[in-house]
């Protein structure tokens, strides 16, 4: 992603009152890219999109869109379009006039007008349904109008407010691939904002993780989800298992944790020093648990006893109970070769993880 | 019987009885009249006529009639002028200044409306309020003869009906989605779009109840004009106040209210119509 930034935010300020709602963000949307804005209610997430969308004032720092700074540019005279999370279609217009005000707004020629609505619609896959009014439409179809009316004016950037979030789920894994299919035959910027962060992981080409106003992480998916920079952005992605340990050793690129007693071996990307109490954090799907009665036990590796099996068809979900005391959770994978391996509450078992699939914060 | 269901009939039943004795069975006195007679000596008599109705198409009546409308018209317009822009900003107020607001409107309420006209009085007459501040600032040299002419009436009306064009249109602002309106401003539109194809359209509702609620009173209202437009002033309303009071042709009168019954039913049809297009497709707004 070697391209200019299509958008920056440079040290962006909102405040609501006393509450600082954006504190100092600095932000670089890229040409094409599927941003997506990711973080608990009261991040500010909300906010930097409608910063960028001109619905706020900024109380300090800039926007600059294509190299001009947008301060004071009113909403509709910036080159970005919004769906807004209850899709805010006119109520008093059929589906054909709400995606068509704002080429309407543009004064275009009727016949040129009419050209885009059904291109706009047919991208959507409503075509049919022109004169239908909003209330007539089902939730899925309505997120579609949405989606039309802003595209069908062609923004440099799509601004989405959490547009999924009241969709049933069934519906909201078929708009995830529709909006994926959409970005891609647009080829527009999508700024996307969701607390969902299955939605974000799936659908993004970047994630930016939020809290308190500000960027805690920005990266691939993949980062955000095998690499965490800290624990706000590890808790918030996915599930996650936390061990405390103490550095031990250090060699060359790795180190030495003792936790519970047990000295793992972990790759020391921080430049931890001996004696410093870290986390270790470990997602579910990375831990292997083996059952006592199929291996012995062999140093470094954690015993407890089975607390819970949830059964997932493709995976099972354990529950362990730790000898140290604590509990985590662990899925693995159905194992192929080791079709009697069947796991049940109270069997004794260990847990350990291949080096360096580990995160030590 | 149980007693839910007697108490539901009694709460049901009562103001229907009562709706009963005292509007619809004088109503229909008043359309009985309508078709007697009233005999040299003034009393009405038992012979049935349509001669007071083709009394009302007479020029006289019909100027009543046209310059009641114009003034309704007009103050309908005004009011709705002054109350459009009041209630949009009251919707986007802050809350506590809002409440403020609006217990300042109802406050003129607790006070009896013919006494708030008297003092209407005070204000415009010759040595009144009005014209001693006027003329003690010097921005006029000799008073303002507002009194009694239509110009006090028209005055009158629309102080006395103001608040009834404000809150149906408040109501109707209020539950105008604020996002709609950010939508239109996202896809292009300038403020001026926004009001008339966003605000306009959707708060067509309101404006059509508070209309209805100033127009119709404005028609019937017949003190204001007696008090504020003096002998001058003639309208639907004084018109048949004076067929009872003064000329005593009870028929008369009848006929004359039965004809602003009817038209005020057609306008309340229009009303309801017009409202239902309104509302398809729209109060069930997108959720």
């Amino acid at each position: 992603m070697e391209k200019a930034p299509i958008v920056r935010l440079r040290e962006v300020t909102k405040r609501f009152d006393d509450v600082v709602a954006v504190d100092a963000l600095n932000l670089d949307i890229f040409q094409g890219e599927f941003l997506t804005l990711l973080g608990p209610s009261g991040c500010g997430k909300t906010t930097v999109l409608r910063l960028i969308a001109g619905f706020e004032s900024l109380d300090k720092g800039e926007i600059i869109m294509n190299g001009v700074p947008l301060n004071g540019t009113p909403p509709n005279k910036r080159n970005v379009n919004t769906v807004f999370q209850s899709y805010a279609l006119f109520p008093h217009m059929t589906v054909y006039d709400n995606i068509a005000f704002g080429l309407k707004m543009k004064q275009l020629d009727k016949s040129l007008i009419r050209e885009q609505v059904e291109e706009a619609l047919s991208i959507v896959k409503l075509l049919g349904m022109e004169q239908r009014k909003p209330h007539q439409l089902s939730g899925g179809q309505q997120q579609r109008v949405a989606m039309a009316r802003a595209i069908v004016n062609k923004p440099q950037v799509l601004l989405l407010d959490e547009p999924l979030s009241a969709l049933d789920y069934r519906l909201r894994q078929e708009m995830e691939i529709e909006l994926k299919r959409i970005h891609r035959k647009l080829g527009i910027t999508f700024v996307f904002v969701t607390h969902d962060q299955e939605e974000a992981i799936s659908m993004s080409d970047r994630i930016a993780v939020m809290n308190q106003g500000r960027i805690e992480q920005i990266g691939t998916p993949t980062r955000i989800y095998e690499e965490p920079e800290n624990m706000f952005v590890a808790k918030f992605v996915g599930e996650i298992n936390i061990f405390e340990g103490r550095i031990t050793e250090i060699y060359n690129g790795s180190a030495t944790v003792d936790i519970h007693g047990q000295p793992f071996k972990v790759l020391n990307r921080k430049n931890f020093t001996t004696g410093e109490h870290v986390k270790v954090l470990l997602r579910p799907e990375d831990l292997i648990v083996t059952r006592d009665e199929d291996s012995r036990p062999v140093p470094p590796s954690l015993g407890g006893v089975i607390d819970e099996v949830i059964y997932k068809g493709k995976t099972v979900d354990l529950i362990v109970s730790l000898d140290a005391g604590e509990s985590i959770f662990v899925t693995q994978f159905f194992n192929e070769d080791q079709e009697d391996v069947i796991f049940q509450q109270g069997q004794r078992v260990h847990v350990d993880w291949p080096y360096g699939w580990e995160v030590v914060l | 019987m149980t007693r839910g269901s007697r108490f539901r009939n009694f709460a049901i039943g009562s103001p229907m009885v009562w709706i009963a004795v005292f509007v619809v069975v004088p109503y229909l006195i008043v359309v009985l009249f309508s078709f007697l007679t009233r005999n040299p000596e003034g009393i009405v008599t038992w012979i049935l006529t349509l001669e007071n109705y083709r009394e009302l198409f007479s020029p006289v009546f019909l100027k009543v009639c046209m310059n009641s409308l114009v003034l309704a018209l007009g103050t309908t317009v005004l009011t709705l002028l002054l109350a459009y822009p009041f209630a949009f900003i009251l919707t986007r107020i802050d809350e506590n200044i809002r409440r403020f607001l609006l217990v300042l409107m109802i406050i003129p309420f607790w006070t009896s409306s013919l006494i708030r006209t008297y003092a209407l009085i005070i204000l415009f007459k010759a040595n009144g309020l009005l014209n001693t501040f006027l003329l003690s600032m010097g921005l006029i040299s000799e008073p303002l003869s507002i009194l009694y002419t239509e110009t006090a009436v028209f005055i009158g009306l629309v102080y006395t009906l103001l608040p009834f064009m404000i809150l149906p249109l408040y109501a109707s602002l209020l539950k105008l989605d604020r996002r709609l309106m950010e939508a239109a401003r996202d896809l292009g539109a300038t403020s001026r779009h926004v009001f008339f194809h966003i605000v306009l359209p959707l708060t067509l509702p309101g404006i059509i109840a508070g209309s209805t609620m100033v127009f119709l009173p404005a028609l019937g209202l017949f003190y204001i004009p007696d008090l504020l437009g003096g002998a001058r002033s003639m309208l639907i309303g004084n018109f048949i106040k004076n067929q009872f009071l003064t000329t005593g042709n009870w028929p008369l009168g009848s006929a004359a209210s039965v004809m602003l019954t009817l038209l005020m039913v057609m306008l309340l049809i229009w009303f309801f119509i017009s409202t239902r297009r309104v509302h398809s497709g729209d109060m069930e707004a997108v959720r």
